[in-house]
């Protein structure tokens, strides 16, 4: 009976791994890898992968410039309505992409809230490199501002208060008490941003279109070339794949560092031997 | 750090908060040196780059680690260092910005009874060799009497009494203070320099005083016998719990804890009686 109970465990969690892996086994076998690094020379790849990782490096510039002391203020002030602006920032985490697209375009689209206003100033934002750069923005910054919250939540307060009474001014305590501690929740933080931010693909769509060598990006392209050339789409598959691994392995290596430099009890319980 | 609702603190002629003349100086801008509870070191950082956090130079920090003895921890993270070490280096980084005054915020409540005890000794030398007004907030009487030259006493925000450590002993102004620097505390009516306890017990007491008062004998002037030692003031009792104490032995014979070197005969259960001399029974009005 419990050696069954246990076989069926196991079953599932088979049928869970088959499930799981089969997609990506098959990217892997449906296109000769040794033709994969040609494929991905294909003039068409190669316009891609710029948009993506032009379009992306801006975003995720932003995200950290204005995300982090965002997040460190959310961390560290407490005041009215705090909750329901934490909230509102995650509220893009749980918001179909496309819905993300189609309010981006009612904003800045022509005849969109403010669309009107920029197109005065000669600035049109839809169908253009920087719709995808704001969609990438939108779409991925909760992820960072998520975790950049935690991280400086999870600094000890009476550090900061230490700092203050060395002299150090509010900047001087973020830049050197802050910054470093919360570091590697930050870049754990910025893996995901970054994850997400690549991966995007309804909000683009719908506010950026797919124009290449402008706005069309590896997911985008993935989707073009289905009917065009099905090897191009397998072997930015398999970049793509090799890319997320990657990301992964890096957030789980940098959470493990984590959880073990900053284990419960801070410092080590020794007996003072007297010098 | 936290603003209060009102008063004056100052330092000097420098005033940092005045809440009826709207000055509230930033932490930053005050010339403290603080010592946290926890001691709230900089984890990401070496020992000399916590010392050196407040502005001080390459030299002073060396010159600072050297006068604590930390010199050979310079390169150091505060996660391997000992409690006392960490205490020390706590000390050197509040002395790093040369502060005209050092605040102590229970610098021994994060440590074991063990341990406590010498970084108490530790704490005692080094503030000797400093020349700069300190201010310590403690719980334990010990600490304070150890380390302080003058104890204020401060119970729900009200200032009981301040004094050298032994004014406080001789002369306690209340009962909160009694029972602070470790006495017993008896009650009676007195008139002129005899108090009748509330158990009936007739008692003498050096300094006459009338009406309804307090006791405070404390445990080393007690002695405990089996027979009644016929003079002095005497309280009859069972014996209680019966405690080694760091080579001394605390009785609790009815209302009273003794402090005795030794408990010839005395067992709990037994009937004993506990003598004081008239001058050890302080009055509290």
């Amino acid at each position: 009976m419990r050696a069954g109970f246990t076989a069926l465990l196991a079953l599932c969690l088979g049928v869970v791994l088959a499930f799981l892996a089969i997609p990506i086994v098959a990217l892997f076998t449906e296109v000769p890898l040794g033709d994969v690094p040609g494929l991905l020379r294909d003039p068409v790849v190669q316009d891609t992968l710029k948009v993506t990782l032009r379009t992306n490096a801006i975003a995720n510039v932003l995200i950290l410039a204005v995300g982090t002391p965002a997040a460190y203020f959310l961390a560290t002030r407490h005041f009215k309505g705090r909750a329901l602006v934490i909230t509102l920032i995650e509220l893009p985490l749980v918001l179909p992409p496309a819905v993300a697209g189609i309010g981006l375009l009612a904003a800045f689209g022509a005849g969109g809230l403010f669309g009107g206003a920029l197109q005065d100033q000669g600035i049109i934002l839809p169908f253009t490199e920087w719709a995808v750069v704001l969609a990438v923005i939108f779409v991925a910054s909760p992820f960072y501002l998520r975790q950049a919250i935690s991280a400086f939540e999870s600094v000890d307060p009476t550090l900061h208060d230490a700092a203050r009474t060395l002299g150090a001014s509010p900047a001087r305590t973020f830049l050197r008490v802050a910054l470093p501690l919360a570091a590697s929740g930050l870049v754990a933080g910025w893996v995901l941003a970054f994850a997400r931010g690549i991966g995007e693909f309804g909000a683009t769509i719908v506010f950026a279109g797919n124009v290449r060598g402008e706005t069309g990006t590896l997911t985008l392209t993935i989707y073009e070339q289905l009917e065009a050339n099905f090897d191009v789409a397998l072997s930015i598959g398999i970049l793509l794949v090799v890319l997320s691994a990657v990301i992964l392995l890096s957030y789980k290596l940098l959470s493990w560092r984590r959880s073990s430099s900053t284990s419960p009890t801070p410092f080590a319980r020794s007996s003072s031997a007297p010098a | 750090m936290k603003k209060p609702a009102h008063g004056r603190i100052a330092l000097g002629k420098d005033v940092w908060l005045d809440t009826e003349r709207r000055v509230n100086r930033a932490p930053d801008r005050r010339s403290v040196g603080l010592v946290f509870q926890e001691y709230a070191l900089f984890p990401h950082l070496t020992v000399a780059a916590n010392v050196a956090f407040g502005g001080a130079s390459p030299a002073r920090v060396s010159e600072l680690l050297e006068r604590l003895h930390i010199g050979h921890l310079a390169g150091e993270k505060p996660t391997r260092l000992s409690g006392g070490e960490r205490q020390r280096v706590a000390v050197a980084r509040a002395l790093g910005r040369d502060p005209q005054v050092l605040l102590l915020d229970e610098p021994l409540s994060a440590l074991d009874a063990h341990t406590r005890t010498a970084v108490r000794e530790e704490l005692a030398d080094i503030l000797a060799t400093l020349a700069i007004p300190t201010l310590m907030v403690t719980h334990d009487f010990l600490d304070a009497s150890t380390l302080a030259d003058r104890i204020g006493v401060i119970r729900d925000g009200q200032l009981h009494q301040i004094g050298r450590p032994e004014e406080l002993t001789a002369r306690p102004a209340d009962a909160f203070v009694a029972s602070l620097t470790g006495g017993n505390l008896l009650h009676g009516m007195a008139e002129g320099t005899r108090v009748t306890l509330d158990d009936g017990t007739v008692i003498e007491v050096a300094e006459p005083a009338t009406g309804r008062v307090g006791i405070a004998v404390y445990p080393w002037e007690v002695s405990v016998s089996s027979t009644s030692p016929g003079a002095g003031n005497v309280l009859a009792g069972t014996v209680g719990s019966i405690t080694p104490d760091r080579g001394r032995t605390r009785v609790r014979v009815g209302p009273l804890v003794a402090e005795v070197a030794h408990v010839d005969g005395l067992e709990r259960g037994a009937r004993a009686f506990a003598s004081f001399a008239p001058r050890s029974a302080r009055v509290i009005q």
